[in-house]
């Protein structure tokens, strides 16, 4: 099953500040949409609040066409078919394959099927001889590794990155891209993918948007993006002019 | 002195019996009810912390005198028969022991990273699942709010003394003892029990902190 998503006019301010403006886009299945910007230009809040773990002050956000339902057994059913990779991600306390195997333990998976999608998802980030490390001791890079098999094992039909790469050496930014495009070109899921990294932007998406000040300056499609912006604000964003 | 062996024996066996049962009875009734509390983030829960930490001060001789007039013949649970009793002991101690284990769990739980709940939350957990994963993660410091409550119950002597009564071979404990020891002059005896109760309490606290190690990563 796949679902696309729809953002319209969302809206979002934290003690009277404005983070999100009018913010609108759209990502069909398939698509790896890529929001850039500066640091504090609100994608992450963006992100949060198409996660529900913020709730945008105005707008409206769909899933498939549809806004999220307000009783809570429908909405932890919608809740279950978005995953997120945060920047820093937290692992809890036990083995990697703890952590992985968690999302399906909540979905009631177990057995030899728990046993299985583990392992696939461990070896999809190359972190199957991994599996019984206390996740405390892993580094930086396997870690977030271990976040991304976390979020995929449960295929959820959106996947929300943010900054999922940040910090990491390149060796670890290949291989979890590298699972990026495995995963998107595998199932076919909706990818929102929130990055200052206009490189990654580039390899990754088929559709960018710049998002400044809370606002949607500009999207389309990853080639006209970068090679023909329309807004002053882009061109200078992609050439390197902007100084953030 | 077989009799005074068996007598110590017998009174260091009854302060154990007392002291873990009613941490094991106010674990269990604090601890969920910390952890529900923990997870909630409201305004009441400052108006609530702020009377737990006010019990947290509760003399134990004030919580005796409440037991012992809910439990005396007159009193509304005076049929039950369990003044002067272990029982009635026990509960004396719980009405002591509980809200410092509440306060220290609801603390704990609080202050879990809300990342831990975040995480849990993204991944899919339900409101069940996410408890199940606070608890989990917070579980070296709820380790931490019982040790302090065995503490607290283990040296516990006001409430105990007023609702066992200290009657010989039936609610004699260790640290009423030592007080009526005392009273008589009879210093190697009491400090004798002074050294009992601290080897019992070394023993619980190297049990449950070799436990606390395995709860952490």
């Amino acid at each position: 099953m796949t679902m696309n998503l729809q953002v319209e006019g969302m809206r979002k301010a934290f003690d009277g500040r404005t983070v999100l403006e009018d913010v609108s886009f759209r990502v069909d299945p398939g698509q790896v949409f890529a929001i850039i910007g500066p640091s504090g230009a609100g994608k992450t809040t963006l992100l949060r609040c198409v996660d529900f773990l913020q709730r945008p002050d105005g707008g409206s956000v769909r899933y498939a066409g549809r806004e999220a339902p307000t009783d809570p057994a429908s909405l932890l059913a919608l809740r279950r078919r978005l995953s997120l990779v945060a920047q820093s991600p937290l692992m809890f306390r036990g083995s990697a394959a703890y952590n992985v195997s968690f999302g399906l333990c909540v979905r009631a998976v177990e057995g030899s099927e728990l046993t299985r999608r583990t392992a696939e998802a461990l070896a999809a980030v190359g972190l199957r001889d991994r599996s019984d490390s206390a996740a405390s001791k892993l580094s930086a890079g396997e870690a977030q590794r271990v976040a991304f098999a976390r979020a995929i094992v449960i295929r959820p039909e959106i996947l929300l990155l943010d900054e999922f790469t940040a910090n990491l050496d390149p060796p670890n930014v290949r291989i979890l891209e590298a699972a990026v495009r495995e995963f998107s070109a595998s199932t076919g899921a909706t990818v929102v993918l929130v990055t200052h990294n206009l490189f990654q932007a580039k390899r990754l998406a088929t559709r960018v948007a710049l998002l400044l000040d809370g606002r949607i300056v500009e999207s389309g499609p990853v080639k006209e993006f970068f090679e023909a912006p329309q807004d002053a604000r882009t061109r200078a964003f992609v050439q390197g002019d902007f100084a953030y | 002195m077989l009799t005074l062996a068996g007598d110590i024996a017998a009174i260091t066996l009854l302060s154990v019996f007392i002291s873990g049962t009613s941490t094991l009875v106010a674990t269990a009734i604090a601890v969920p009810l910390g952890v529900t509390l923990g997870l909630r983030e409201v305004g009441s829960q400052r108006l609530l912390r702020n009377i737990l930490f006010t019990l947290y001060g509760l003399p134990p001789v004030l919580a005796g005198l409440l037991v012992f007039l809910l439990l005396s013949r007159a009193g509304p649970l005076g049929s039950l028969g369990l003044l002067f009793t272990p029982l009635g002991m026990v509960f004396a101690q719980v009405v002591v022991v509980t809200p410092i284990i509440l306060g220290v769990t609801m603390s704990v739980v609080a202050t879990v990273e809300r990342r831990v709940k975040e995480t849990a939350l993204v991944l899919g957990a339900d409101r069940r699942q996410l408890s199940i994963t606070v608890l989990r993660e917070a579980a070296a410091g709820i380790l931490t709010a019982v040790m302090v409550g065995f503490g607290r119950a283990i040296s516990e002597v006001g409430a105990v003394f007023i609702v066992g009564g200290h009657i010989e071979t039936r609610t004699q404990v260790l640290t009423t003892t030592i007080i009526t020891d005392i009273q008589q002059a009879e210093f190697g005896h009491a400090t004798l029990l002074g050294v009992i109760l601290l080897v019992i309490a070394g023993v619980v606290y190297s049990l449950l902190y070799r436990l606390q190690e395995r709860t952490l990563p």
